[in-house]
């Protein structure tokens, strides 16, 4: 019988599934350790107030209460470092305040935590906290980045003066105003991007342990990312160096994001555990999520883009304001910046661009990078703006964009906003989509629509994105504190299994499926004698974590690196047993053979040789078989493509229907057809919720309104339909894999394809999203603009 | 979640006692008490479970159907009897949260609650409904005072509901997206207590006969004899989901499909 | 305290437990059965979905003490004695319905009582109306609508003998 085939390209069912359709992941609230203490954490339910006091004292008496900590207890800590800093124009540093641990002096977001309370039962934790004292003297919120602006606004930060961060730019102001002036057209279109709020289904949870007899302090967490936690948290918070720290993030129930940073509770769990000599578990609630998870987007932008008679881009000017929130969260400062400003030039030849990008304070929670940060927002004002061309000028949308993309024998591409495309083919994902979506055959749907007294509309964005962010050299050089390289050690055991410890996460994606398949293509090991580890700093040398759609393209390439090794060393010892030159060894299937010969070597006698060296090559080769790779990427990589989107609109109610979506994306080379297709379809569920309904809605004070499922809209199986997903495959030319990444593809494609089929629908030529049904049907009756 | 005694009585009347405690609170389904105590928003001494009491099942008359307290909204929505006699209101309490919701809530526990969202209240309302307690039978019209208010006293409790046959009647319900209340829910009857139309999910003040769309309807029953029937503004919900403009826009939507519905 | 007496998976348990004890909270914390997860505090997200007496309830919205005398099967117990699976999670693996697997348990137990519950057979549209009391971030629902069709081919089919 032949077994199965495993390796790339098979869509193998995933390893991990087994133990989550019985109930038996390990998340990390289903992690207790003995003598266990629970915290609860005393939040902010006001936007902005001076801390006047805090009476602790009735509420340390309570029963069960072992410790209640506030501001005070860390003001002589470190605050929640930043992880990425911006120059603003004049090439000063921004503006970049302390985020306390916990509040100290005052409050500046709702959620922001006051005081902790640490008790034998969370109950007990609770019950004391409403005893808590506190004082506070309410200041002027606000919540938009244009109330933060406005002359005599409150100010958030004494260091931040007129509540900016940075005002940054990038491209050439002055060609960009010289095309302006001599172009045929200059179409202007201003826009929002609309705050998010990831929602991962399990809440965040930290567990602070302390080994009293080591000194020794484990975290669990669930993190995207546990050896920048263990830095960020060891060494700019707490002073705790990394040998002596211990990061678990186990089974994590979706990040999307949002559980990249280095969040509070983290820090105070982990001290609080060594103060204590008790562990102390914190546990999310839902409400709490709302408030104190960052949040996604919040963008208010002016586009221009100049063209010449012929449609043809000459010139695009954009001015973005970006929400930070209260505090800079840890890689706040690079989402509206080197993720969104460098993306501008989409899949266009657009030969010049100028950006410029002002990050403001406002009394809201923390915004960071949500599940394609800074590309959904980018790819939503290109997208748009080249529909309102469209309209403007009167050429068809899909001719104009023909028009404009880079052609396919242009890669190397270099743009004029920092990036060079190393590979891409819009006009195939373009078309792939079209005959997906049945494009021509849509006047006639249309038409049966209307009959039924509906209105169809179809929208196209071909866009473009970049993940695996790289390298480290040029992201140092952009204001990264961080490199951003990846980490893989592949131990072969004695009888030839492997285990492989990935610096990368797995919170979803399915990497102990691909990362095997991927060992499997190139070791010849069986799939099911593969297993992948991840998530615990004590077993893998280091890593950068998973976001980014990093995993594959940076984490599968450290593999592929560690493979090598693996394989240049097995040669060596094979050369050996079959008494050849190394240089006459070749790999084949899981064999080691002498070139031209039938003369052989199994990976696995290999293997047992390396740990069993009798008869070995002891003098030029260590025993062993396991190595480790840093792999530091030549560049980003380039997915791109095409989303299709048809609309149905009930005119009577405004409802929205989606009628159709399909997907064509051009992820490099694919590892697993069936976890690709999910990884889209994700995406563009995600990508839907933002265009159709999502929305964090704060009144002007900066009190959150959509706190909880009741008022912030997930998307639902019954408000989604089939979303069809095709492939076109140009390889990434720098990563051995020829890997790009999808998993924020269907996020950044999507958001733009559903506006723009809402506005044909309407014949409207803009709207913000989300197109609630009362915004469409608020148009549709002249009540508002758009 | 404040702890509490918890009791189980097996009798009305031990059920009537044990709500003599100050700060007694029943649990019937407790689809919304139990979201309201692990918010910490009510702090009962003791919560009183009615499940020990029975006061479940349908009975279908020639005049009505006549339905336990306790029955789950699940039971309604499956009860071929009550799709024979009402359908309307089997679709409507099929219409009510999601399965797990419909598992255990029940039509006593919705319609003592009386949420201004709910959809209960609604049918109850338009159809002329009896709601009989331990110790009286309350019209439908003297039963509902405002948004999580009703006429029930202290320590009384609903046994079960009487709803009259209609001649028609429909339910359609244009659901918050978020919590997947209702927004607008429209439920229109033509039967022993003549032409109703109540809304539920639109009002300040909870579910509310819409007199306009009354007497329209009662001039001539047709969808189109709504049009252009207006519904103030003056005394509906403006929130992050829809305006109070928007709200009476729906209502006139909304009834008009509730009466192509009923047909 | 009063003491729940109820059956988990087959096995009896009897429990001392604070009145305000969700049936969540007993199932996680005093029997350790941690497959049963909490997602939301509005009981909107599903991921806490049980069977009590064979149907479909979120157990972060009952309280333990309600679950006395019934009996409750979380997702822990749905596979054969043997370690054969369910329709359900054999269908949810195969057509990967599921990414970080947290809402799993509760999307799998509300799948089984919708099927259970309609053996004439369900449309995809009905599939996706009838998940409206769970939340899944990751999947975009197409591939847990696939396996739920699929599912409820297998369980409806007449038992092979």
């Amino acid at each position: 019988m032949n077994a199965p085939f495993e390796g790339i390209g098979a869509s193998v069912r995933r390893k991990e599934d087994l133990r989550f359709i019985s109930g038996r992941g390990n998340y990390t609230d289903d992690i207790n350790r003995p003598h266990q203490t629970y915290m609860v954490i005393k939040r902010s339910d006001r936007p902005h107030a001076k801390i006047i006091s805090i009476d602790t004292s009735v509420a340390m008496a309570a029963p069960g209460v072992v410790a209640i900590y506030t501001g005070d207890d860390f003001a002589n800590i470190g605050g929640l470092p930043c992880g990425w800093q911006i120059h603003n124009k004049d090439g000063s540093p921004m503006a970049e305040p302390k985020h306390p641990v916990i509040a100290h002096g005052k409050v500046r977001h709702v959620g922001d935590p006051i005081a902790v309370v640490i008790a034998e039962t969370k109950q007990q934790a609770r019950n004391a906290a409403e005893l808590l004292e506190i004082n506070l003297e309410d200041l002027p919120g606000v919540a938009t980045t244009t109330d933060a602006l406005k002359p005599g606004a409150t100010l958030i930060h004494d260091e931040a003066a007129g509540n900016v961060c940075y005002d940054w730019h990038l491209g050439d102001a002055d060609a960009v105003a010289a095309a302006f002036k001599s172009a045929h057209k200059v179409v202007t279109l201003d826009l929002e991007n609309n705050r998010l709020i990831p929602n991962a289904m399990e809440p965040r949870v930290a567990l602070g342990d302390y080994d009293r007899h080591t000194g020794d302090y484990t975290l669990y967490t669930t993190s995207q990312n546990p050896h920048v936690i263990r830095l960020l948290m060891g060494a700019f918070v707490l002073g705790l160096p990394e040998h002596k720290l211990r990061v678990v993030a186990p089974d994590v129930g979706g990040g999307f994001g949002s559980k990249i940073y280095h969040y509070a509770e983290e820090a105070i769990v982990t001290w609080a555990a060594g103060k204590l000599g008790r562990p102390v578990k914190w546990t999310a609630d839902r409400s709490e999520s709302f408030m104190s998870d960052a949040h996604g987007r919040d963008h208010v932008s002016t586009a221009q883009m100049a063209v010449d008679a012929s449609g043809k881009f000459l010139a695009l000017k954009v001015h973005t304001v970006a929400n930070m929130g209260a505090y800079l969260s840890t890689f706040a400062p690079a989402v509206p910046t080197y993720l969104y400003a460098t993306l501008l030039a989409g899949t266009y030849t657009t030969p010049v661009i100028y950006v410029e990008v002002k990050a403001v304070f406002t009394n809201t929670v923390p915004v960071d990078a949500y599940r394609g940060a800074g590309r959904p927002e980018a790819t939503f004002l290109i997208e748009r703006l080249v529909d309102a061309v469209a309209l403007d000028t009167g050429i068809d949308k899909i001719e104009l964009r023909r028009k404009n993309f880079i052609p396919i024998d242009a890669f190397p591409y270099q743009t004029p906003v920092a990036l060079q495309y190393d590979s891409g083919n819009y006009f195939a994902t373009l078309d792939a989509a079209m005959k997906a979506a049945d494009y021509n055959g849509f006047p006639a749907r249309k038409a049966a629509a209307a009959a039924k007294g509906k209105l169809r509309g179809i929208g196209v964005s071909t866009y473009l994105e970049a993940c695996g962010i790289a390298p480290s050299k040029v992201v140092g050089s952009l204001g990264a504190r961080a490199g951003l390289y990846e980490v893989a050690n592949i131990r072969v055991h004695p009888t030839g299994s492997v285990t492989v410890f990935t610096g990368t996460h797995s919170h979803g994606q399915g990497h102990e499926t691909t990362m095997a398949q991927l060992v499997t293509d190139q070791l010849g090991v069986p799939f099911s004698q593969v297993d992948i580890v991840h998530g615990d700093t004590s077993k893998i040398p280091f890593g950068m974590g998973t976001y980014g759609s990093r995993s594959l393209a940076v984490g599968g390439s450290a593999m592929v690196k560690a493979m090598d090794k693996i394989i240049a060393k097995g040669k060596k010892i094979a050369a050996h047993l079959l008494e050849a030159s190394p240089e006459d060894i070749e790999f084949k299937n899981g064999n080691f053979s002498v070139a031209g010969t039938d003369r052989s070597k199994s990976f696995g006698e290999i293997a047992l040789t390396a740990y069993v060296p009798h008869n070995y090559p002891i003098e030029t080769v260590e025993p062993g078989l396991d190595e480790t790779a840093f792999y530091d990427p030549m560049n980003f990589t380039f997915p791109g493509g095409c989303h299709i989107c048809e609309v149905e609109i009930d005119p009577e109610t405004g409802v929205t229907s989606i009628i159709n979506f399909n997907a064509v994306d051009d992820v490099g080379r694919v590892i697993n057809p069936m976890i690709v297709e999910g990884q889209v379809q994700g995406g563009v569920a995600q990508g839907i919720g933002q265009a159709l309904m999502e929305n964090a809605a704060y009144d002007a004070s900066g009190q959150l309104l959509s706190g909880s499922f009741m008022d912030y809209t997930m998307p639902r199986a019954d408000d989604l339909v089939n979303i069809t997903v095709g492939t076109e495959n140009t390889m990434c030319t720098h990563n051995p894999l020829g890997s790009k990444g999808c998993g924020e593809v269907g996020a950044i494609g999507s958001p733009p394809a559903v506006i723009n089929a809402i506005c044909d629908a309407l014949k409207i030529r803009h709207m913000n999203m989300p197109a609630t049904a009362e915004k469409v049907w608020s148009i549709i009756n002249g009540r508002s603009a758009g | 979640m404040y702890d509490f005694a918890y009791e189980k009585p097996a009798s009305l009347a031990d059920a009537v006692a044990a709500l003599g405690h100050e700060d007694a609170k029943v649990i019937a389904g407790g689809m919304t008490l139990i979201p309201v105590l692990k918010q910490r928003l009510n702090k009962p001494s003791v919560v009183v479970d009615l499940s020990g009491l029975g006061m479940t099942g349908i009975t279908v008359t020639d005049e009505s159907v006549i339905i336990g307290a306790m029955t789950t909204h699940a039971t309604v929505a499956a009860s071929a009897a009550v799709k024979r006699a009402i359908p309307a209101l089997a679709t409507l309490a099929g219409l009510i949260g999601d399965k797990e919701v419909r598992h255990r809530g029940t039509i006593g526990g919705s319609l003592a609650n009386n949420d201004p969202a709910a959809d209960y209240p609604s049918a109850a309302l338009a159809l002329g409904a009896t709601i009989n307690t331990n110790t009286r039978s309350i019209n439908a019209d003297d039963y509902f005072q405002g948004m999580f208010t009703t006429a029930l006293e202290a320590g009384e409790v609903i046994t079960s509901v009487v709803f009259p046959i209609p001649a028609k009647a429909a339910y359609v319900k244009f659901k918050n997206p978020a919590s997947r209340y209702a927004m607008v829910g429209v439920f229109v009857a033509k039967g022993p207590a003549g032409v109703r139309v109540t809304i539920t999910g639109a009002g300040q003040n909870g579910v509310f006969r819409h007199i306009g769309f009354e007497h329209a309807l009662a001039a001539k029953w047709s969808a189109d004899s709504l049009t252009g029937v207006a519904t103030s503004q003056d005394d509906l919900n403006s929130d992050i989901h829809a305006s109070a403009e928007y709200r009476a826009h729906l209502c006139n939507v909304v009834a008009k499909r509730a009466v192509a519905a009923a047909g | 305290m009063p003491q729940v007496t109820l059956t988990v998976n087959g096995k009896s348990a009897s429990v001392d437990v604070e009145a305000r004890t969700l049936l969540v909270e007993l199932l996680r914390e005093k029997l350790g059965m941690t497959g049963t997860h909490v997602g939301c505090d509005t009981s909107q997200c599903g991921a806490c979905v049980v069977h009590v007496d064979g149907v479909s309830v979120k157990s972060c919205t009952m309280l333990a003490v309600q679950a006395e005398g019934t009996s409750v099967t979380t997702i822990e117990g749905i596979a054969a004695a043997d370690g054969t699976l369910h329709p359900m999670q054999e269908m949810f693996r195969e057509h990967h319905a599921l990414q970080c697997g947290f809402c799993t348990p509760g999307m799998v137990m509300s799948a089984i009582d919708l099927v259970n519950s309609n053996p004439q057979g369900l449309s995809q549209d009905e599939i996706r109306h009838g998940l409206e009391g769970n939340l899944c971030r990751c999947t975009g629902y197409h591939n847990i609508v696939k396996a739920i069709d699929a599912a409820q081919g297998i369980m409806h089919a007449p038992a092979a003998e």
